[in-house]
């Protein structure tokens, strides 16, 4: 094939993948888009398979069979509460397949067309060693937030001392490593760089946690898109360079509507270290107040006498898998002809629309599904807010609290509706370390329990 | 050493900056119900990058980089496959559900 019929249609399919994402703008529209995704995907293969270059489709083929069939394996198997440390696995994948492909190059530049052994031209070097660097880092960085968000590696921030420090030397360490890779392209340089990458990838993400994971999960998506551009910049293609700014982009985009949802810069987030040292102090003074407890019964017989209901769901809802029983519940709620809908906070959950992708699961109605700024000026006209394993997210402290970790971020005004229904486990406070004062006001009545045990319970006593 | 010439970098610096314009523009426009399938999409579509791994695995013999390139050929896989179809169940889910028959 000729270089131009090659460039068109890596053209073609760069255009499929902004399709792609233009068309998650709506969810009718979304799923051709991601047809358009799968199409532009198999153009540029297809396209790569015909260069004159490549001719071990045997090895190629059974490489993409057995990728596929895990890949897919996978991506049917997995729970969709599991979502974020998917996600999280799939980005270290791209990172380190980027760190290979950088490494294919430098091992064999002809096969790219980017000089000889020994004599690959300066600016090939650079870029490969960007790639490589930004997807050692992609690597370790998700290996470890999904380490956090699996449960295996404990999910709180862990702080030392003068890690700033520690983590702008190794930086300055990497500079100094290309630099020398570049005037002599050792090996021995090359695979340096990759392993202080790595090093540099878990130390910038143990020191966050927590509530912070979808700022994390959102910044390796980045990441990701990155290193596939110092990749196409390395071997010169524009569908690399492309595609990577569009993930790359959208990324950053994630990452900041998620440090804004938290109100914090995505600086401070990056530095970490966010609700380690607070929660001892501010738990303490409210230890004299008093909670109205309830059961399912008073909770059932609240909510059957409301027009109108909120359901605020949190993280907490995923890790009892309680979505289903929720929608039974608002289900039942609407057949009395109350007017049940869903209100999501951009950071609930541990990944961008993650309580969507739940409540969608659970066959809530996306209609019934709204945004902070869509709902939050109908909760006075609201009877019963039901918050259901969400609890930073509703704390007033955030619009009065001048001295709370948490203060300035928007929260959901459930303490403006009539009555409040919280079920929580226990009386501990959010991943914040905040006590939230919402749960000793009079209109609150605290449901202590397991989310969809309690769930379950109402729809009973509805029943 | 032509081929990787200035103005070829200067060619996808252009291509880079406008694609980043392009996703800009194109990410705020997405519904924020359907960030997690956003991230789902360009997960696979980042595994292009398998376009690089076919070139490296593309000779004939086994050369280390051949060896890279199959290995990144097998991971950009697990990417695209995993990627789309966890997007696809993601979406699906989207789907305007039947009206339940009303039996109340």
């Amino acid at each position: 094939m000729s270089p131009n019929i090659v460039a068109i249609l890596y053209l073609v399919s760069a255009l499929l993948f902004i399709f792609a994402l233009r068309g998650l703008s709506h969810p009718e529209s979304s799923r051709l888009g991601n047809i358009f995704g799968v199409v532009g995907m198999i153009i540029a293969i297809i396209t790569t398979l015909m260069f004159k270059s490549v001719l071990s489709y045997v090895e190629i083929g059974s490489a993409i069979l057995v990728g596929g069939a895990i890949g897919t394996f996978i991506a049917l198997r997995i729970e969709m509460t599991a979502l974020p440390q998917l996600v999280a696995a799939f980005h270290s994948l791209v990172g380190i397949a980027a760190v290979f492909v950088a490494a294919a190059a430098f091992y064999d530049p002809e096969a790219f067309g980017i000089g000889s052994i020994g004599s690959i031209g300066m600016s090939s070097l650079i870029e490969m060693s960007i790639g490589t660097f930004i997807g050692a880092i992609t690597f370790s960085g998700s290996v470890l937030a999904f380490g956090k968000l699996q449960g295996t590696v404990s999910g709180k921030p862990i702080v030392f001392n003068f890690q700033h420090t520690v983590n702008a030397l190794i930086l300055i360490f990497i500079i100094i490593l290309i630099f020398l890779f570049v005037r002599n392209q050792s090996p021995t340089i090359f695979w340096s760089i990759v392993l202080a990458s790595i090093l540099l990838g878990f130390l910038v993400v143990i020191p966050i946690g927590g509530a912070d994971m979808p700022v994390v999960v959102s910044m390796l998506n980045s990441y990701s898109g990155w290193a596939a551009c110092g990749i196409g910049f390395t071997l010169s293609n524009n569908l690399l360079i492309i595609t990577g700014a569009l993930v790359g982009a959208s990324g950053a985009i994630l990452s900041y509507i998620m440090s804004k949802g938290m109100n914090r810069s995505i600086i401070s987030v990056v530095l970490g270290g966010f609700g380690g040292e607070q929660s001892a102090s501010s738990s303490s003074n409210n230890s004299d107040k008093v909670v109205k407890q309830g059961n399912a019964e008073d909770a059932a017989y609240v909510l059957k006498n409301a027009d109108s209901v909120i359901i605020v769901p949190g993280y907490g809802m995923a890790v009892a898998q309680a979505q289903h029983a929720l929608r039974e519940m608002g289900d039942i709620l609407k057949n009395e002809g109350i007017n049940v809908r869903y209100a999501i906070h951009p950071v609930a959950g541990r990944m961008p629309g993650h309580m969507n992708v739940l409540l969608a699961e659970a066959n809530v109605e996306y209609e019934e599904v709204l945004e902070l700024e869509e709902i939050n000026h109908d909760f006075p006209m609201t009877e019963v807010s039901f918050v259901i394993g969400a609890n930073d997210v509703t704390n007033p402290a955030a619009k009065t609290d001048k001295s709370s970790p948490i203060y300035g971020m928007p929260i959901l005004d459930v303490e403006k509706s009539q009555t409040v229904l919280f079920i929580k486990r226990s009386m501990a406070t959010g991943y914040s370390g905040v006590d939230n004062e919402l749960f000793y006001r009079d209109n609150t009545t605290m449901l202590f329990g397991d989310a969809k045990k309690m769930c379950e319970d109402i729809v009973k006593s509805l029943g | 050493m032509e081929a990787h010439s200035s103005e070829i970098f200067v060619i996808g610096l252009t291509v880079f900056f406008l694609a980043c314009i392009i996703g800009y523009y194109v990410v705020w426009s997405v519904t924020p119900a359907l960030h997690s399938p956003l991230m789902g999409v360009t997960n696979a579509i980042s595994s292009v990058i398998i376009v690089g791994a076919i070139l490296a695995a593309g000779p004939l013999g086994y050369e280390t980089s051949k060896i890279f390139g199959i290995i990144a050929v097998v991971l950009a896989s697990v990417n695209i496959f995993g990627g789309f179809i966890v997007t696809y169940r993601m979406l699906s889910m989207f789907k305007k559900k039947p009206k339940k028959q009303k039996k109340a």
